[in-house]
């Protein structure tokens, strides 16, 4: 948007002198590189899916290898968004789905099952990643007891009086009007 | 000096800037006492609304004291002066402002040429609110340049403390505007969706301005208990049906007057698959604003009613009711706080203890504390409705 509007700041204003630090919680930092992780493989399924069907003998089955790239682009984009525990959730989802067809491909006759039996290991250790991020950004734990706030009325003077200084103003506007 | 500064979405950080300076005879620049974290800012801080530059700083809701005038003064503002600078700048001159329409001012935008491309016409210019109304830095920081001071400013009477008169700036005037343009019956029941700041203050208003009864929707206990002090009936949305206790609530006729003081970020929940599908839309840019609310106010508010919009809406939305609207003869009021129409009433009423706006704030921390904050009141963490900070 910058570049097309060609917005800039205007001359005047105030410039940074010198940054702060900037504020993550480690749960969103995970969150945010496993959503791009999750683009990138998309990405490489969605484009080159021989590169991924080949050194695991599952030639064929490129269609599914490109299906599941549209889904790991689509589980990237929610991670990286405010709503990064629904795509967190959706890769751990996924992992399930990706290790299903890993599973489908170990069979005997398969002559680089080793190399699937790698892609099944590397797969658990990022579902557990995966788990653990939407593990912690699904419960934000409440800091501090949970207080309510039923004296806040704002009203000084309370709120029948309030009411009846309501009903008096309308009362006096109704007696001008007519 | 200080300042809170927008990096991209999600990051805001506490960075050393350079200080303002007079650009303007009619130029002021304030040390800010307080200032505080609007619900509209985490529509920025999640960067859904377009034209943020990172290096901006933000806040618009600000107070504090003139330490220099431009040249242009006449008279209105002097340095030492107590002020509550509104989120609106305004001119005071043009045609609109004249009229009291003071939130869409022909002359404050300087980067006039992009709301016109976006909004068709120009709407005034607002402190730290994204490049589409004028880029101004914002007042989250230890200094503020207000531009168009002489007319830009409430002044503050001896004896009201900050916390008393800094929601002049925004949050008050706008749940009052929103309230007043529902041109309130003492008969009517005034249903109010999101019970921020805005909607306490939308609250307090509607009873203020003597509706019979006050209906406040949210699911926070915190922020449900706070609407009841104000004098509300309260619905729970995720264990009450709305429909159903808005019909039980008004004899099955529906609240006369309704106002979405939650705007563009519905609640995204499961029982509301409407949500879901503008939450997924809201990411693959296919729309802007997730409008739930407006729509179950269209289809709840009583025939011939009043729907008030006080609530941000930044662009697009898709599956608005529109023959439910069009057939029920309901009326839509909404718009930017036209602040200074609003504000010598709302300062005398404060003055003489009517209200007291003050009762909406949870969270006092430094200015170094800002960042933080912001997640916090995000994620609605202990229990916080409204955060001020103090440079």
């Amino acid at each position: 948007m910058y570049y097309v509007a060609n917005i800039m700041r205007s001359k005047g204003d105030p410039k940074i002198v010198r940054s702060g630090p900037r504020h993550i919680p480690p749960a969103d930092r995970l969150a945010r590189s496993l959503g791009w992780f999750s683009i990138g493989l998309g990405a490489l399924e969605l484009l080159a899916p021989r590169r991924i069907t080949g050194p695991l003998g599952m030639q064929g089955d490129e269609t599914l290898v490109r299906a599941f790239g549209l889904r790991e682009i689509f589980s990237g984009i929610m991670s990286l968004s405010v709503d990064r525990n629904a795509g967190l959730w959706s890769r751990v989802a996924g992992d399930g789905l990706d290790a299903a067809a890993l599973m489908s491909a170990m069979n005997r006759d398969n002559p680089k099952k080793h190399n699937v039996a790698l892609a099944l290991l590397m797969i658990g250790g990022i579902a557990l990643l995966d788990y653990r991020g939407a593990q912690e950004t699904t419960r934000r734990p409440q800091i501090g007891r949970r207080r309510l706030y039923p004296d806040r009325t704002g009203f000084p003077k309370g709120l029948a009086a309030a009411r009846n200084s309501a009903r008096e103003l309308l009362s006096r506007t109704k007696t001008v009007a007519s | 000096m200080k300042a809170l500064v927008w990096h991209g979405k999600e990051d805001i950080r506490c960075d050393e800037v350079t200080d303002p300076r007079i650009e303007d005879p009619r130029d002021a620049i304030i040390r800010v006492t307080s200032c505080a974290i609007c619900g509209s800012d985490l529509h920025l801080f999640h960067n859904f609304i377009p034209g943020m530059l990172p290096g901006d700083i933000m806040g618009h809701e600000t107070m504090g004291e003139v330490v220099e005038t431009g040249d242009a003064m006449d008279g209105k503002l002097k340095k030492g002066d107590r002020i509550v600078v509104p989120f609106t700048i305004i001119c005071g001159q043009c045609e609109q402002c004249k009229r009291g329409n003071f939130s869409v001012c022909e002359t404050t935008n300087r980067k006039r040429h992009l709301a016109e491309k976006v909004f068709g016409h120009t709407t005034a210019g607002l402190f730290g609110y994204t490049h589409l109304t004028g880029g101004y830095p914002g007042g989250q920081a230890e200094y503020l340049r207000v531009p168009f001071a002489d007319a830009t400013h409430i002044k503050v009477p001896e004896g009201l403390s900050d916390e008393q008169v800094l929601f002049l700036s925004d949050i008050f005037p706008t749940g009052w505007q929103a309230a007043a343009q529902c041109d309130i019956e003492p008969s009517d029941t005034v249903a109010i969706w999101g019970c921020g700041p805005v909607g306490q203050m939308a609250i307090r208003s509607a009873i203020l301005l003597g509706a019979n009864q006050v209906i406040a929707i949210d699911c926070l206990p915190e922020r449900l208990s706070m609407a009841e002090a104000g004098g509300a009936t309260i619905i729970d949305f995720k264990t009450e049906s709305v429909m159903d206790r808005l019909q039980e609530l008004t004899d099955g006729r529906g609240p006369e007057k309704c106002i979405d003081a939650t705007g563009m970020e519905s609640h995204v929940m499961p029982s509301q698959p409407d949500t879901i599908l503008d939450r997924a839309k809201q990411m693959l840019m296919l729309e802007s604003d997730r409008p739930h609310v407006l729509r179950e106010m269209i289809y709840l508010c009583r025939p011939g009613g009043v729907i008030s919009i006080p609530g941000v809406y930044s662009g697009f939305s898709d599956k608005i009711p529109m023959g439910a609207l069009m057939n029920k003869g309901l009326t839509i009021r909404t718009g930017q706080t036209h602040v200074n129409r609003w504000t010598d009433d709302l300062l005398r009423r404060i003055a003489d203890g009517e209200i007291d706006p003050s009762f909406v704030i949870t969270h006092t921390v430094n200015l170094e504390h800002g960042p933080e904050m912001y997640r916090l009141f995000r994620d609605k963490q202990d229990s916080c409705v409204k955060v001020v900070l103090k440079p």
